[in-house]
């Protein structure tokens, strides 16, 4: 066992792991973060995305000791300080960009890292930049569409109904 | 004006605030205190003899608890088919046992043989590792041509691979033929619908839970349907008496069909809860969700299509192969027949309808209902045909399906499958899809395309579903072995606010948000005063929960009806307190007044009566406001539409890009039009996947070869457009209260037949003689098809 201790959501935790034990485990089932997801076995899915200093990282794909004297931001700590949704996530729930919600949490932790370094992101670079997340449910129109809004760009034209 | 609130609102959905903050409560987020974990010791081969299996070297290992195998199972029962079929001859379908666990053989890589609890999963995957498990491996049977011609059988017991030999319409086989063989002109296609896995985000994951002190049992499980699941646990498979069991399906990440089933490993971690006494939950890994799954669709189809001169549908009919893999899975048996079978008249006036489907077990894992569950494959084989007769024929695509429709002024319109359609307006639907899509300005396009070096085509395609699935009373007589009604119980607090507890299970769909709007809209109240329960069989009525596209047709009119008595009740309890008769009473704007007087009490007064029932006249109503109705429809609901696509091929490269996706279809009345939008843009999504990318291969030997996301390619943001999408040309369903008609599977349903359709076009627009390309459309396919063609 490894003792690790990490910044989360700004809050210091620490603990001690076993050497294989993932970053998504640590988060899920040491701190009880169950918003980050665990869907796939490869590095596909997305589910699980978290940033770690300020980078979007797969959660299942790195070890709990790698980030060690990181900070990590998980979807728990994306709201306002007042608890409202923050832009990018009220963007996904006004433009319908979620349904099973599974892969929403990588979904809002990939779209504010692609903001984050492109702040008006065309289509094609949206559609592009999700190549990492998968979602089965909205057939993505909507997740594209709400990542747009989040960006200040009116999305008006883009079909709604 | 769009509304606010109420039906026809575009509501926001109250669910997405857990979702987006990471709150949401799905199945492994929950630990129970001393909770264990159990991992399934699985087939690496796909037929095979068990000789032996030695665990003690893994009983022996750090943290284990208890290993299972077969043996320990053999007492139980199995996990049972839901629908009897019988074949052409009348001989009832071939149903091996499928047990808790693998004994005497396995069938499928994957088909778990064993399972080792331990304290933590890291300890149970290493004692599974020390299991020794003597299997003797036996030639698999994959292909389902040997496998109806061969000797060498999945279940040695029944001695044959095929499990039946459906016939449908059987009585007209003969005239089929006749008219076939007569007819001007026959259209005939070889077709595959591929084999999908329905690829839920969220992997299945079961808790069980045992009470020892009272004999109840709790499963947690990743399900769309939980009582179902409860029912088929205690009748079926372990025995436990129903009102000891109870089965929560929280918070699930889609289901897309594959949480319908109950699975093995749901019986597996209630029987080690018990023997254990403790919690334990068993979450599958991706790969373990692509081998164990059901998966959908594998069918090998031949359809020929009769015409007359004038190019009018004289007949379908269609030989079918359909894989239902190595056990039956609870509807594989219903979803190539009647699922499929009773669709493949499609939106015409054909007169004459038969269809042939074996029925084959394979080395495979099982094959069940995935998102339109036959009705895409009847779609699929409906529409490509057309498009080549049209082709034959020199016809215009659209002109040849418009003279086979069936028109406005004959509904209801008994179809040559055999179901009667209620209502529908297919040239409608067809007018909107070409304004929507811009049609005229697709020449255009074309030219613009060609000008970048690329071929341009333009798909069509109409369909209709049978969906709301529906009338206990129709499908006992095709041999439903359960009834498929749903329930739901409308609960007036005291206070005012409601508790409306339903049979549908959402995992996506947003009844939380779309079942209140219906109520707000009949008492008159705020929306937001309304809860919906669900997915908790301790909680709800027994319902038949949410695939087939029915929980708002079904389930919501189930919501209606509770609503409809909530408010005769109200209205005796207001001509009570109003001095009047409750005949004379309305209820408008959440208050109920009587008729032509200035007097009123509000809703909230009302409920705050019925619990504090002073000066109440108990000779006449009962204290309390809370109804339950079961509603079981007249018929299906019957959606349709009229879909198009432009896609862009690269000869190069054989790339194949959906450039335009329009789908216009006709559900009805809408309770949410964003939410059905949002569900037919899902369909969508997965149709554009079945068409172009996704695809699952098993080897000669049986091995997955797309057991992971690096092989089975599910479609990216980049694979798929923005879509447009209308449902404005809606004719309501004549026999439910709210007009309603399903809308989960249709774009699903209408896209892969539009893709394939546009491709074809696009070849043939670059000088290819290709009538036909099977799914998925991969750039090889592509390629290799330009290179024969030359």
């Amino acid at each position: 066992m490894t003792n690790v201790t990490m910044t989360v959501n700004g809050r210091t935790v620490s603990s001690d792991v076993e050497g294989r034990t993932l970053l998504s485990s640590f988060l899920r089932e040491g701190q009880g973060l169950t918003g980050t997801h665990v869907g796939c076995d490869t590095s596909q899915c997305g589910a699980c995305v978290v940033h770690v200093n300020g980078k979007a990282v797969k959660s299942c794909t790195m070890f709990a000791t790698e980030a060690d004297g990181a900070e990590v931001a998980t979807i728990e700590g994306q709201a306002n300080a007042d608890g409202s949704l923050n832009a990018i996530q009220q963007a996904f729930q006004d433009y319908h960009g979620l349904q099973c919600g599974f892969c929403t949490p990588g979904m809002v932790m990939s779209a504010a890292a692609l903001l984050k370094d492109n702040p008006k992101p065309t289509e094609a670079e949206v559609r592009e930049y999700l190549e990492g997340n998968i979602c089965r449910c909205t057939g993505y129109h909507n997740i594209v569409k709400a990542i747009m809004a989040a960006s200040g760009q009116d999305v008006s034209a883009i079909a709604a109904e | 004006m769009p509304k606010d609130s109420g039906i026809g609102a575009s509501t926001l959905r109250r669910e997405d605030v857990r979702f987006l903050t990471g709150t949401g409560e799905y199945t492994d987020d929950i630990q129970i205190a001393k909770q264990a974990s159990a991992v399934f010791a699985r087939s690496t081969v796909a037929h095979g003899k068990i000789n032996s299996i030695d665990t003690s070297a893994a009983e022996a290992m750090p943290g284990v608890l208890a290993v299972f195998t077969g043996e320990d199972f053999v007492e139980v029962g199995g996990n049972p088919a839901g629908w009897l079929i019988n074949s052409r001859d009348g001989e009832p379908m071939k149903e091996p046992k499928r047990p808790v666990l693998a004994h005497g053989k396995v069938r499928h890589v994957g088909d778990a043989y064993a399972a080792v609890i331990a304290e933590t999963v890291e300890q149970a995957k290493d004692a599974v590792e020390a299991i020794e498990a003597d299997i003797e491996e036996l030639p698999a049977v994959i292909d389902m041509g040997e496998a109806l011609s061969g000797n060498n059988f999945v279940h040695d017991e029944i001695g044959t691979n095929q499990c039946f030999d459906w016939g449908w319409i059987e009585d007209n086989r003969a005239a089929t033929d006749e008219a076939i063989k007569n007819a001007h002109h026959v259209t005939t296609l070889d077709l595959v619908n591929n084999r999908l896995v329905p690829n839920a985000m969220e992997p299945r994951c079961s808790i069980g839970n045992y009470k020892a002190s009272t004999g109840e049992y709790t499963l947690h499980t990743t399900s769309q349907n939980p009582h179902l699941t409860r029912l088929l646990i205690s009748a079926f498979v372990l025995g436990i008496p129903e009102n000891m069991l109870t089965v929560i399906a929280p918070d699930v990440g889609g289901g897309f069909g594959s949480k319908i089933y109950h699975y093995g490993e749901e019986a597996l971690v209630l029987a080690a809860a018990k023997r254990l006494n403790r919690p334990v939950k068993w979450t599958a890994d991706r790969t373990e969700a692509f081998l164990t799954d059901a998966h959908g669709r594998d069918h090998v189809t031949k359809i020929e299509l009769a015409l007359d001169a004038d190019g009018k549908f004289l007949a379908f009919r269609t030989d079918t192969k359909a894989n239902v893999g190595a056990y039956l899975s609870n509807f594989s048996t219903a979803t190539p027949t009647f699922l499929h079978g009773t669709l493949m008249a499609g939106n015409y006036t054909v007169p004459l309808v038969y269809v042939n489907v074996k029925a084959v077990f394979t080395n495979t894992a099982p094959v069940d209902a995935y998102r339109g569950a036959g009705r895409p494959e009847a779609t699929y084989s409906i529409e490509r045909v057309i498009d080549k007769a049209a082709r034959e024929l020199g016809m215009d695509p659209i002109e040849l399906r418009r003279k086979n429709f069936v028109k406005p002024d004959q509904y209801p319109f008994a179809s040559a499958a055999g179901l009667e359609y209620d209502a529908g307006n297919y040239d409608a639907l067809m007018d909107k899809m070409i304004e929507v899509s811009d049609m005229a300005g697709f020449a255009a396009r074309r030219a613009k395309s060609e000008a970048k070096g690329l071929m341009r085509g333009f798909g069509v395609n109409a369909y209709i579903e049978a969906c709301g699935i529906a009338p206990s009373n129709l499908v006992g007589v095709l041999g439903s072995r359960v009834g498929l009604y749903d329930a739901a119980t409308v609960r007036v607090n005291a206070t005012g606010n409601l508790s409306v507890m339903v049979g549908a299970h959402s995992h996506g769909q947003g009844h939380e948000t779309a079942f209140p709007q219906v109520v707000a809209e009949m008492l008159g109240v705020d929306a937001a005063t309304v809860d919906i329960v669900h997915g908790d069989t301790s909680k709800i009525p027994f319902g038949m929960g949410t695939y087939g596209s029915r929980s708002l047709a079904v389930c919501g009119s189930a919501v209606v009806r509770a609503t409809e008595k909530i408010i005769n009740k109200a209205k005796k309890i207001a001509g009570h307190m109003l001095e009047a008769s409750d005949t004379d009473i309305e209820l408008k704007d959440g208050v109920f007044s009587v008729v032509g007087t200035n007097k009123s009490v509000t809703f909230g007064e009302v409920a705050l009566k019925a619990y504090i029932p002073h000066e109440f006249p108990l000779d006449d109503i009962e204290p309390g406001l809370e109804e339950t109705a079961f509603y079981d429809p007249a018929n299906f609901t019957y959606p349709s539409g009229a879909y198009c696509c432009e896609v862009e091929v690269d000869p190069a490269t054989g790339k194949v890009r959906v450039d335009r996706m329009t789908a216009v279809d006709d559900f009805g009345n809408v309770i949410n039009p964003m939410i059905v939008t949002g569900q037919v843009h899902g369909g969508l999504a997965q149709g554009i996947g079945q068409a172009l990318v996704e695809n699952t291969t098993y080897d000669a030997d049986g091995q997955l070869l797309s057991a992971s996301y690096m092989d089975y390619c599910m479609p990216r943001a980049d694979d798929v457009p923005f879509y447009a999408v209308d449902h404005s040309q809606g004719t309501p369903c004549t026999h439910n209260p709210l007009g309603v008609k399903g809308c989960g599977e249709a774009g699903a349903i209408g896209s892969p037949p539009t893709v394939v359709n546009a491709v074809i076009d696009a070849l043939q627009s670059g000088g290819h003689n290709i009538t036909d390309i099977d799914m998925p459309v991969s750039p090889g396919r592509v390629w290799q098809a330009m290179q024969a063609a030359k």
